[in-house]
């Protein structure tokens, strides 16, 4: 490109440049506090709509942020108050941490049956099931109300037994949120084994079948799961949860069987043993 | 609505900028706390007991 003589002259200096910015600015910084001042006056039905759907727009917000909390923020505050229960029930824990002499006698009798604790949200042992994860333990609480299964949780149905009795030892635990607990409850596969620990010892209870039912079947807590006159005489472990796995249209039931107890002063069965110690390191 | 606000909040326009995130803060904040947690006893889809949870 060819200057002209002329590009010179019409060149424009740094001060004058700055000077020339200052001048706009000042112009642009005016013109705004006129249009704020004099912002063209709107009608009233013209606000009410506008009104009325930024509010429509803050309900959706709100409602996708509820659940964004339900999904993914309470089991991030359950799984660190679970955490600290289980800790809490390791520290209080009396026995060994590690388990007994291959060649000692399994059998240890008839198994030690807790007493029931007598306050809700009592954390009164804690739940291993090696198919959920080698790492998974988690607290089981006194009661199935809201107040224990968003925040510790299984929980013991109060009308059940309790961990070692004959009859039906039946826990609730959620498949979503807060925890979900018991999420994978559909990959049980017969055989797996569930421990349960309390203060008195390790009840080993063998998945058998699970079952799908509508939420109003009661029967299934009962003594001998689902039939309503028969007598106990072996030792049931019912697990109730959601199903499917983000809705609650049908409740998830699986039955297990105890096999084999061994009290505290045993030591914990060789396959939790791991987790049973990290436990009580906290 | 919003815009309302925005423009009668007080300072320069950095501050106003502030001050609208700290009042989304504190909403969101509130809304985690006590909000959702009451709402999420009327939530059906998270009862995982049976038989009214006896």
């Amino acid at each position: 490109m060819v200057h002209s003589p002329g590009h010179v002259e019409k060149a424009v200096g740094v001060d004058e440049l700055i000077a020339g910015n200052e001048r706009v600015r000042a112009r642009r910084r005016s013109s705004r506090r006129k249009t704020s001042a004099q912002r063209p006056k709107q009608g009233f039905f013209r606000t009410l709509v506008q009104v009325f759907g930024e509010l429509l727009i803050t309900c959706g917000v709100i409602l996708l942020l509820f659940v964004v909390w339900e999904l993914w923020w309470t089991n991030i505050e359950a799984n660190t108050a679970q955490q600290a229960a289980v800790s809490q029930f390791a520290k209080d824990f009396q026995g060994p941490v590690t388990p007994p002499a291959a060649d000692t006698p399994s059998d240890y009798g008839q198994p030690i049956v807790m007493a029931e604790p007598t306050d809700p949200s009592t954390v009164f042992g804690v739940v291993y099931i090696p198919r959920f994860g080698a790492s998974y333990s988690r607290p089981l609480v006194e009661g199935v109300q809201q107040a224990q299964l968003d925040t510790l949780g299984l929980g013991r149905y109060d009308s059940s037994t309790m961990p070692g009795g004959i009859g039906n030892f039946a826990v609730a635990g959620h498949r979503q949120t807060h925890g979900a607990v018991l999420d994978a409850i559909h990959t049980l596969v017969p055989g797996d084994k569930i421990y349960v620990q309390t203060k008195d010892g390790y009840y080993t209870y063998v998945f058998r079948n699970n079952q799908i039912v509508m939420p109003n079947r009661g029967d299934v807590l009962l003594p001998v799961p689902t039939q309503a006159d028969a007598t106990p005489t072996e030792r049931f472990m019912t697990m109730t949860s959601c199903n499917p796995r983000f809705g609650a249209e049908e409740r998830l039931i699986a039955y297990s069987l105890m096999e084999s107890w061994q009290p505290a002063s045993a030591g914990p069965p060789a396959a939790i043993a791991e987790q049973v110690a990290a436990n009580s390191r906290g | 609505m919003y815009g309302w606000i925005f423009r009668h909040l007080p300072g320069p326009l950095w501050l106003r900028i502030i001050t609208a995130i700290v009042f989304v803060a504190v909403a969101v904040l509130a809304l985690m706390q006590f909000v959702f947690p009451w709402l999420s006893q009327f939530n059906p889809l998270t009862d995982s007991t049976i038989g009214g949870g006896v």
